[in-house]
């Protein structure tokens, strides 16, 4: 186990950034936002950023590929280069594990997504423990130790000190580079705090909360509910949830003209929008209540279904937070669960 | 309070005046209320509650449930009921169809805001007259009610109903707000400044649309940003441009027809203050126009459907320093 | 001469109703009074008929100025639409100086059929506007530059 003294972050900080993009949460415009590293920047106090870590490897748009037309010949530019090496520090536990739902989407199955694979073999993940989770934090139901985040290295910040460690080949070689600044030291502190945090989240009103009784075999039950009606009833169709969801990773391709060419775009696309499913034909899904459904049912019932039982859930709480009308997966799984 | 709305909406479901009731469900914690329509007595009972996290405004719901069959009774805070008129002014309700009771409002806050406060791990909240007393799983916190309101509660234009057929409790005054202070301080700054300020908030911009679904002045049945084939429909805001133009076009689309009800800033995730742009077109129609408030009355001529030969021209711009 | 910088020259869209302003360039043209070539008029139906999402989207498409022309108010061939223009790009030309987006890239003017002479001189002016105010920095698509 290595540590730092807090006092003394900013010099860990500069040592990173010295050989790598350094990436880290700081306070800005009036919320938590990652931000690349400058001299002196804070690391925020606050539990989590708005948005979540998913933009490091999925950004909310990036061009596939340019055409510029000149005459009669289209010439096809691949703007793809080799991405710069980069560290994304303070990743909490959950958003650590939204990378792996990601990768069973982008990596794991083929087509291969060289795009996230780009991004993904050059970024590395210093994870954050957490100390004060919230009531909207439920990463323990999806078997998620807020106080032992997964991660390249990992991190635990107690009053006065920062502890790091390495958990992978490329955690440990990040580590190597900024040796020089930390020191060695027991982990009486950390397993403390391991404790005090889990004692915590023991103590969430969330804690309790389970979708265990949700997967592919209830597919049907879930899916024909009559609570869908009233559940989203109230649903506005805005895509705060899916963009804020650290898991969510619908996209939509686009072609955008810009006078002297096309730029084929990708972009974050939400199932809560009316032109989702828009084909040539028309739309199969005519209401918000299908739109709403989709969305609950590819998390607790399709994404395990297709991953080993694996929920397409990370419990971050971003939903609970942010929906202008405060329904969210909480409210759905356990308004539903009485069915089954 | 709470309680007499909900013996007034029993009563209206019993003798059948109204089949529906349109108002606010409790959520999971005490403060993530969801709008919810209520169709019998147990379950009103069972989910039915007004307290200082009822934020949302009910009134676009109606679009969607005039449309139904019966009458709905609906809760209107006084500002709810200027977008209501609004709607009314705009033929997008139907007013037989609605029974509106008008409610009292102490200003509202949120989730959001008691935790920008620092406040974690809330378990329960009460208030008294002037506090919020919030417990924690980390202890118990104080807040101040007046510090925790929202922007557009503190700067409240209006605790009076403008419209309703019923009232309960007592009907407020229109207020002096201060509500144009931020818009005039930005005025007063140089455009270099504004810029960088508005460059800030916009990025933050995820597209995601609440502000304009959520807005009871935009109820077009299919929105220009949806459209494929306005050539403008791009998703996401791939540009620093796209951020500029969907923010100038949203604020634009409901100018002379925004009542302030300041749900779109609200509902931003991102925080971006967009009721600031709402707010500058309310302020340069009440300077070049004269004063208008959206919704103050039904039927009235909004001001970008309407003139006068001696308008100002558009140069003016130009001189009106800072404006 | 290959270090020469080249002069910025503006791109400027000029919107015109067909039914003064249009005849008021063409005016221009037959009493062969010069403006700089770089206005490229897009003829409307009224100035009633552009709205602000053609304002922006001229800035997106590289214009780096852009003027709205119709009939003098009073003179509209369909009564009363300049004076809706009038008040649409006010508050937008309000808007976009909120914004802190430079406020002298738009402009309306009047233009009746009759005066070529006010529409040369009106572009000219304009477009020297403009040019000292250099490239369209904040408002500009970047995809759209070459």
């Amino acid at each position: 186990m290595l540590k730092i003294s807090l006092a003394n972050l900013d010099a860990l900080f500069a040592a990173i950034a010295e050989k790598e993009a350094l990436y880290i949460p700081t306070d800005k415009a009036g919320q938590a936002q990652y931000m690349r590293y400058e001299n002196g920047m804070k690391m925020t106090d606050a539990l989590n950023t708005v948005r979540s870590a998913k933009d490091f490897f999925f950004p909310q748009t990036e061009n596939l590929v340019n055409f510029k037309v000149s005459g009669k010949t289209i010439e096809i530019i691949d703007p793809r280069t080799e991405h710069e090496d980069f560290v994304v520090f303070g990743v909490r536990a959950c958003d650590v594990r939204s990378f792996s739902i990601l990768d069973k989407v982008f990596l794991l199955s083929d087509p291969v997504d060289t795009y996230y694979e780009n991004r993904r073999k050059h970024g590395t993940i210093v994870s954050m423990a957490c100390t004060r989770p919230s009531e909207t934090c439920f990463c323990g139901s999806f078997g998620i130790d807020a106080a032992n985040p997964e991660g390249d290295a990992v991190c635990w910040k107690t009053e006065d000190s920062l502890y790091i460690q390495a958990v992978t080949e490329k955690g440990e070689a990040l580590i190597e580079k900024i040796r020089p600044v930390l020191e060695e030291t027991d982990d009486s502190a950390v397993e403390a705090q391991k404790a005090a945090t889990r004692e915590i989240m023991g103590k969430l009103p969330l804690a309790k909360f389970s979708t265990e009784k949700f997967g592919g075999e209830v597919l049907m039950k879930v899916f024909d509910s009559e609570k869908w009606a009233s559940l989203s009833e109230a649903c506005l169709g805005c895509g705060t949830c899916t963009f804020v969801c650290p898991t969510c990773q619908c996209y939509d391709i686009r072609d955008y003209d810009t006078g002297h060419g096309i730029q084929r775009f990708r972009c974050w696309d939400s199932c809560m929008y009316s032109d989702f499913t828009l084909m040539a034909h028309g739309n199969s899904r005519l209401t918000q209540k299908e739109r709403f459904r989709q969305r609950f049912m590819h998390k607790l019932v399709y994404f395990p279904a297709n991953n080993n039982g694996e929920y397409g859930c990370v419990g971050c709480g971003r939903c609970l937070s942010k929906c202008p009308i405060s329904m969210n997966i909480v409210k759905v799984a356990k308004s539903l669960e009485g069915d089954l | 309070m709470q309680g007499m709305m909900l013996n007034r909406a029993k009563e209206l479901l019993s003798d059948g005046t109204v089949n529906r009731v349109l108002g606010w469900q409790a959520g999971e914690f005490v403060y993530d209320i969801t709008p919810a329509v209520f169709e019998t007595e147990e379950e009103l009972d069972a989910g039915f509650v007004y307290n200082g996290f009822c934020g949302n405004n009910l009134s676009k719901y109606l679009v969607k449930e005039t449309l139904k069959d019966g009458k709905i009774l609906v809760f209107l805070k006084p500002c709810d009921t200027y977008s209501f008129n609004q709607l009314l002014t705009e033929h997008r309700i139907d007013r037989e169809k609605i029974c509106a009771i008008g409610i009292p409002c102490d200003g509202k806050t949120s989730g959001e805001m008691l935790k920008a406060k620092g406040i974690s791990g809330i378990t329960g909240i009460s208030e008294d007259a002037d506090n919020f007393v919030v417990d924690t799983i980390y202890g118990q916190t104080t807040v101040a009610k007046a510090d925790a309101l929202e922007e557009r509660c503190k700067t409240c234009k209006s605790k009076k109903h403008v419209a309703y057929d019923e009232l309960l409790g007592e009907d407020g005054e229109i207020l002096d707000s201060h509500r144009f202070d931020m818009v005039a301080k930005l005025e007063a700054m140089t455009p270099d400044e504004r810029f960088a300020f508005w460059r800030e908030q916009l990025s933050k911009c995820i597209r995601c649309n609440a502000c304009r679904n959520v807005c009871p002045a935009c109820t077009c049945e299919q929105c220009v940003f949806d459209n494929p084939k306005s050539g403008i429909a791009q998703k996401a805001a791939a540009d620093s441009f796209e951020e500029n133009m969907f923010h100038i076009i949203r604020a634009f689309h409901v100018a002379g027809r925004c009542t302030d009800c300041g749900e779109c800033s609200r509902v931003c995730p991102q925080n971006i203050p967009l009721h600031l742009l709402n707010r500058k077109f309310i302020k340069d129609i009440n300077e070049l126009y004269g004063d208008y408030q959206a919704g103050a009355e039904v039927g009235t001529r909004a001001p970008l459907t309407n003139y006068t030969q001696e308008d100002v021209e558009p140069s003016i711009v130009y001189h009106r320093e800072g404006k | 001469m290959p270090n020469e910088v080249k002069a910025f020259k503006p791109k400027i869209v000029a919107f015109c109703c067909n039914w003064c302003s249009y005849a008021g360039a063409d005016l221009a043209g037959t009493n062969r009074l010069a403006y700089p070539a770089d206005v490229k008029i897009i003829r409307v139906p009224c100035s009633c008929r552009v709205n602000p999402m053609f304002i922006l989207r001229a800035f997106q498409r590289g214009a780096d100025g852009v003027i709205l022309c119709g009939c003098h108010p009073g003179d509209c061939h369909y009564t009363t639409g300049n004076y809706y223009a009038r008040r649409r790009m006010t508050l937008l030309f309000s808007m976009l100086d909120f914004l802190g987006i430079e406020k002298e890239r738009t402009r309306v003017e009047w233009v009746s059929a009759a005066e070529g002479a006010k529409f040369a001189a009106t572009m000219n002016d304009f477009v020297a506007t403009v040019t000292a105010l250099g490239e369209n920095k904040r408002l500009e698509d970047l995809r759209c530059k070459e």
